[in-house]
């Protein structure tokens, strides 16, 4: 090596004749490492094994590439997520074979089905033990094959640079999502040439990007005549990049639409403008859903009609032209027929919407368009989110508020994420979310356990941002073990459990379809969480009644370390509103009318 | 003592689609032949509920590397558009075409068929090869092997004939196809 000292030369004689014979030899880990670096990554969630071990050694020689010890694979790979979303690069995760890379398995679905770009290295056993049963062997290709958007196995160390450089590409382009590179142990250790990665134009993956412009101005057209349009909005704007939502923002303001959006696409459209009608979907709100329904022209961006969202299929938005912009053509005709495919990168086709908006000078038909926003602002006037307020109990929606207020006040970037349930669906209605990649919750897959580690991700990426995982009881036993690695990094993440002792959704599903038959989802025996984060190292806090929220959640935002903030909240308390399953988005059953629940099934 | 009435207990759930009319497609597709390619395709169809029908897969080009499959699946018009368009999102896959939508295509599959008796059922049976074209590729003196190429239809026909005359056993290859004309999927030879 260059860097060694001339003196002692002598000894290293026997390395330095092979680096003469073959100048440009590197051994597997070190390609590896030389890759990722030259993919510009700076970060990775991993935890070591038998089957990473050389490129464990190579991470220790060098200091480019920060790796992140996480406490289990699971967690490194929701890191991985919470990284990516936040900076809109590709996370990149290493795990051991056998058992390192069966954890990894929800993390990979939890990105495919969220479109979340990552690399997850997974070592493998020598090659010459493939097929063996060897020791914490596991066929990694094919357990992940359905749960990524590419996976390879490499059987050639001369092969190693390009595959990385293409998992990267395949990861970050077209609809973005997980791509494993399983690499067998021998291979880590054998020398072959390093090649720098191709320019993109010469990959084989090369997915549409650019919109057909005649779709465009046939899209516009209808935007142009709609009486009742409205923006239905998701990931796929947060996905293409903060200029997709710059763009969204410009075409709303040109054309006074209203616009809603997917839970994956909080953050696109700020919530704080008078446009902005909330999320959609079973706990959406009223006027979202009622707008979906009634509307005439829905122009869907970057979102994919997934069943949480239209509600019973034959009942959604059943008068309206419908337009879909997105880059994935497989999300096109899906679940909801749809009247113009639009194929492309949500940025491009809203930028083109908003040139030949302006070139054809289009203006919005204002006499109906008053009426729409008329009859929308009727719908929210019923006032969904409304909730029987209690100066003796927490609510849950109370807590939000009050963390709510509190954020407004804080001049730090905020990041939020979420674990999954009623929590995650009450931080989505009641939390402002003003900007992308703010907002880090597992959508598709549902994964307890997410917001942990996705805000350790976070944090990790945003050293001076104030990250809080707003979580439920339940899910955050699912990942807990990653309080170490937030302790050991002096990550400083609020966890903000709303603990209502239950696995509250599925309590909720219990009672209102279920018979009030309560199977298993009481959470007993929990630990004492203030005494848990102690425990870990963190800092602990409880609010039991109303009045002591505002002051825990002060003490909250101050810390400096892990902090778990445990909020007492109504054990009793219902998501609302909800779409029940199997009904349309006209047939909300809204909180005060919560005894209106169509129960008689049971 | 009588039994206490069990209530029929009902779904609160929505049902499901109602069934629509289900088409059949050939699809001819064009991959790169690495590891696993075919079990992607193939995990494909089982993992998202889709019917493969037949489905057949050799290299067409062995300098490019790039293997074609051919697969006859049904369903509804939705689902065999879904089928394309996650077919193509596959990353080794370079192309998809639909056979049946893009215009006049030819079919064929080859089959061998084994057939074992004595005398009339004997004879019988070659007439019947002969009138189908099939060739006799192996003959015991109790037995034939006849090589049969033909559409689906045909050696389905073929293979109902031969049943009473003796078939034993029947290996087919499934459907290899091509668009008629000048047009090619690109990439192959």
């Amino acid at each position: 090596m260059s860097t060694v000292d001339s003196k002692k030369q002598a000894k290293k004689s026997p390395p330095e004749k092979i680096e003469k014979a073959a100048p440009d030899k590197m051994t597997g880990a070190e390609i590896i490492i030389q890759a990722l670096i030259e993919q510009g990554v700076e970060v990775i969630f991993g935890y070591p094994g038998g089957a990473v071990l050389p490129i464990y050694d190579e991470i220790f020689k060098q200091d480019k590439i920060k790796h992140v010890l996480v406490r289990q694979e699971g967690g490194a790979l929701h890191a991985a997520e919470g990284y990516a979303r936040s900076t809109g690069k590709v996370g990149v995760a290493l795990v051991t074979s056998g058992p390192g890379a069966t954890n990894a398995v929800t993390g990979l679905t939890d990105a495919l089905m969220d479109s979340i770009p990552l690399v997850c290295l997974t070592g493998q056993v020598p090659s010459f033990l493939i097929g063996t049963d060897a020791f914490q062997e596991a066929d990694t290709t094919g357990i992940t094959r359905p749960c990524t958007k590419h996976n390879v196995l490499i059987r050639d160390q001369n092969e190693l640079a390009e595959a990385i450089h293409e998992a990267f590409h395949v990861a970050r382009t077209g609809r973005p999502g997980p791509v494993v590179v399983d690499i067998p142990k021998d291979i880590q250790f054998a020398e072959g040439d390093y090649k720098k990665a191709a320019k993109p134009a010469a990959q084989s993956y090369n997915p549409q990007t650019a919109p057909d412009m005649s779709a465009i101005e046939e899209a516009v057209e209808l935007m142009a005549q709609a009486k009742k349009p409205v923006f239905y909005t998701g990931g796929g704007i947060i996905n293409a990049g903060p200029s997709a939502s710059k763009a969204l923002r410009e075409l709303v303001k040109e054309t006074g639409f209203p616009v809603t959006s997917t839970l994956m696409g909080l953050g696109a459209f700020p919530a704080n403008d008078d446009k902005w009608l909330g999320m959609l979907g079973m706990h959406g709100t009223f006027e979202a859903n009622w707008a979906m329904h009634d509307c005439d022209v829905m122009i869907c961006i970057g979102a994919r009609f997934d069943d949480r969202i239209t509600g019973r299929i034959d009942k959604f938005s059943p008068g309206s032209i419908k337009i879909h912009v997105d880059i994935d053509p497989s999300s096109i005709n899906k679940n909801v027929h749809i009247d113009l495919p639009i194929v492309a990168d949500a940025q491009l086709a809203i930028e083109a919407m908003l040139k030949i908006w302006k070139d054809k000078s289009h203006k919005p038909r204002a006499r109906s368009l008053k009426k729409w926003w008329k009859q929308i602002d009727d719908w929210r006037g019923i006032n969904c989110l409304a909730y029987k307020p209690s100066s003796k109990i927490i609510k849950p929606q109370y807590a939000l508020e009050r963390l709510r207020a509190a954020l407004e006040n804080d001049k730090r970037d905020q990041f939020i994420s979420t674990e999954v349930g009623q929590h995650q669906m009450w931080a989505a209605q009641f939390l402002p979310f003003n900007k992308p990649n703010r907002w880090m919750t597992s959508g598709g897959l549902g994964t307890m356990g997410y917001g942990l580690p996705a805000a350790i991700g976070a944090q990790i990426a945003h050293p001076k941002g104030l990250v809080i995982d707003v979580a439920g009881e339940a899910s955050i036993l699912m990942n807990i073990q990653e309080m170490s690695t937030a302790v050991q990094y002096r990550l400083p993440v609020k966890i903000f459990i709303l603990n209502n002792q239950w696995m509250g959704m599925v309590r909720q599903w219990q009672e209102l379809l279920h018979g009030e038959r309560y199977s298993e989802s009481y959470t007993d025996s929990l630990p004492d969480f203030v005494k848990l984060a102690e425990a870990y190292g963190g800092i602990g806090l409880r609010a039991d009644t109303p009045d002591e929220l505002d002051d825990v959640i002060d003490q909250m935002l101050k810390t400096d370390k892990v902090t778990i903030v445990d909020v007492r909240v109504d054990q009793k308390e219902n998501c609302f509103p909800m779409i029940p399953s199997g009904k349309g988005h006209n047939e909300m059953i809204m909180s005060p009318q919560a005894e209106k629940f169509d129960k008689k099934l049971v | 003592m009588a039994a206490p009435r069990r209530k029929k207990s009902k779904s609160v759930y929505a049902p499901g689609p109602k069934d629509v009319a289900v088409e059949t497609h050939t699809l001819a597709i064009l991959v790169k032949n690495e590891p696993g390619v075919l079990a992607r395709v193939v995990g494909l169809f089982s993992g998202r509920g889709y019917n493969i029908e037949s489905l057949t897969v050799a290299e067409t080009d062995h300098d490019k590397h790039l293997s074609r499959i051919t697969i006859v699946c049904s369903g509804t018009p939705m689902v065999i558009e879904q089928i394309k368009n996650q077919l193509g999102r596959l990353v080794p896959v370079k192309n998809v075409r639909d056979l049946t939508t893009y215009g006049p295509y030819v079919d064929r599959e080859l089959a061998l068929i084994k057939v074992t008796g004595k005398n009339e059922k004997r004879i019988e049976a070659l007439r019947i090869a002969d009138i189908f074209r099939a060739r006799v590729v192996d003959s015991s003196l109790e037995s034939f092997i006849f090589e049969v190429t033909g559409t689906t239809e045909k050696i389905n026909a073929f293979i109902d004939l031969m049943r009473p005359l003796g078939l034993v056993d029947a290996s087919r290859t499934g459907v290899a196809a091509l668009a008629r004309g000048e047009t090619a999927i690109g990439g192959s030879v």
